[in-house]
């Protein structure tokens, strides 16, 4: 048994020990925190199946995730005790765990069963990668043999964007998300000292160079703008609950402007496929890298700043409370 | 046995505990955390068939990849959308539940 394996499976095991404090945690608080833990062993499982730009993504995204549903619990405490009565019966229970262990066996069963040998595209994107100009074949795949993925995964973001704004009651539309700084106005002069404050001093800078490196490099190395602009938000984050930035009202034009550059960059280059090459999304020889470029440099503004927006959640002060 | 079968099965415990959770826990929020454990499971069952799909000097195949990233980054927007859903649900009502008005509850609802 090689140190690999032996690697492996503490990796394995410690991923379902997580994942079962995650499902049966005695509070909400405790099991978000085993959810963290859950992903940061899921980025290393992710290493493991040789998927680094995976393990980037799961690593960037889970932080985010961790900070929303620690804040949700945190707000939510109040209503666990009569969620407690709700449990279903042990019957019930016992019923629905033997259909999860039906299930768990079903894919189990796919993945001994699997195809030998194994379908894939490697070989295709082997051959295809010289001609996007890419080193790394991951992003290829994202930006260009399945672009329309990516594209109409932009305007998802967008319309969770507008489903999570659209939460606002009437009188508080056009206003800033999240509570009002400490002393507003006075925020900027005194920001929050102590540990916070000082992370939220010393990470940015940090984490805005290495953002932009994972967005720059992606194309021959692992990285992305995904991942780029996950770490982008995450710095604004922390920056905001240190009161150092205030959100912006969601009516700033400016906003909307960062908010759909990227889809409408991304819209755009495809469009000119029809005129410049052999369809919607189409490259012309030669030309794939600079307009992935092109793409990806709105694009990691438009991500970054609806991460950042959908952490920050609806509108909660009205527009009257701007300046 | 492969590394790669090894978290193929991890990943069929991590679904099903997933949706065990999904199902069980009664709690809104619990049931958003169990719904991405067991979206991680999914996940990595996608991993293991772009491992096993290793090929042309390739370490895995690169299109699962892709297509896993971008479900994380939609399960992260589905995960924001819900947990927005539900706080405006406890604002509104004071509670969180799912749960529609106890059997012989006055009409108008016991949740304000």
């Amino acid at each position: 048994m090689s140190a690999g394996f032996v690697l492996d499976a503490v990796v394995a095991a410690l991923l379902v020990a997580v994942a079962t404090g995650a499902i049966a945690a005695r509070t909400a608080f405790a099991a978000v925190v085993a959810f963290v833990a859950y992903g940061l062993v899921l980025a290393l499982a992710w290493v493991r199946l040789a998927a680094v730009d995976v393990a980037l993504t799961e690593a960037a995204v889970g932080a985010l995730t961790g900070v929303l549903l620690l804040a949700a619990a945190a707000r939510l405490r109040p209503s666990e005790a009569a969620a407690e009565s709700e449990l279903p019966s042990a019957g019930l229970r016992a019923a629905a765990a033997l259909l999860c262990a039906v299930v768990a066996a079903g894919l189990a069963a796919v993945v001994l069963a699997a195809a030998e040998p194994a379908p894939t595209l490697a070989p295709l994107a082997a051959q295809q990668l010289p001609a996007t100009d890419l080193g790394n074949p991951v992003t290829a795949a994202l930006l260009a043999w399945r672009a329309i993925d990516t594209l109409l995964e932009k305007v998802v973001l967008l319309a969770g964007l507008l489903g999570v704004w659209s939460l606002a009651p009437d009188r508080l539309w056009g206003g800033r998300p999240g509570a009002a700084l400490r002393a507003r106005g006075a925020a900027l002069r005194a920001p929050r000292d102590g540990a916070l404050g000082l992370l939220a001093r010393l990470l940015p800078p940090i984490g805005i160079v290495v953002g932009v490196y994972l967005v720059w490099t992606a194309a021959d190395h692992p990285g992305g703008a995904f991942q780029g602009s996950t770490i982008l938000a995450a710095m604004w984050v922390l920056a905001r609950m240190a009161g150092f930035v205030d959100a912006p009202a969601v009516s700033d034009r400016r906003l909307r402007a960062a908010l759909v550059a990227g889809p409408l960059a991304f819209f755009a280059v495809g469009l000119l496929g029809f005129a410049w090459a052999d369809g919607f999304l189409a490259y012309p020889d030669g030309w794939a890298k600079p307009l992935i470029v092109a793409i990806e440099v709105p694009m990691t503004i438009s991500v970054a700043a609806t991460l950042a927006l959908l952490l920050a959640g609806p509108p909660a002060r009205g527009p009257e409370s701007r300046g | 046995m492969s590394a790669a079968t090894l978290y193929g099965l991890c990943a069929a415990l991590l679904a099903a505990l997933g949706l065990y959770g999904f199902v069980v826990q009664p709690h809104p929020l619990r049931k958003i955390v169990a719904f991405n454990v067991f979206g991680g499971g999914v996940f990595v069952v996608f991993g293991v068939a772009a491992r096993r799909g290793a090929a042309a000097g390739f370490a895995a195949d690169p299109v699962p990849h892709a297509m896993v990233i971008t479900g994380i980054v939609v399960a992260f927007v589905s995960t924001a959308l819900a947990v927005a859903l539900l706080l405006r649900l406890h604002a509104e009502t004071g509670r969180a539940s799912l749960r529609l008005d106890e059997p012989g509850a006055d009409e108008r609802g016991d949740g304000a």
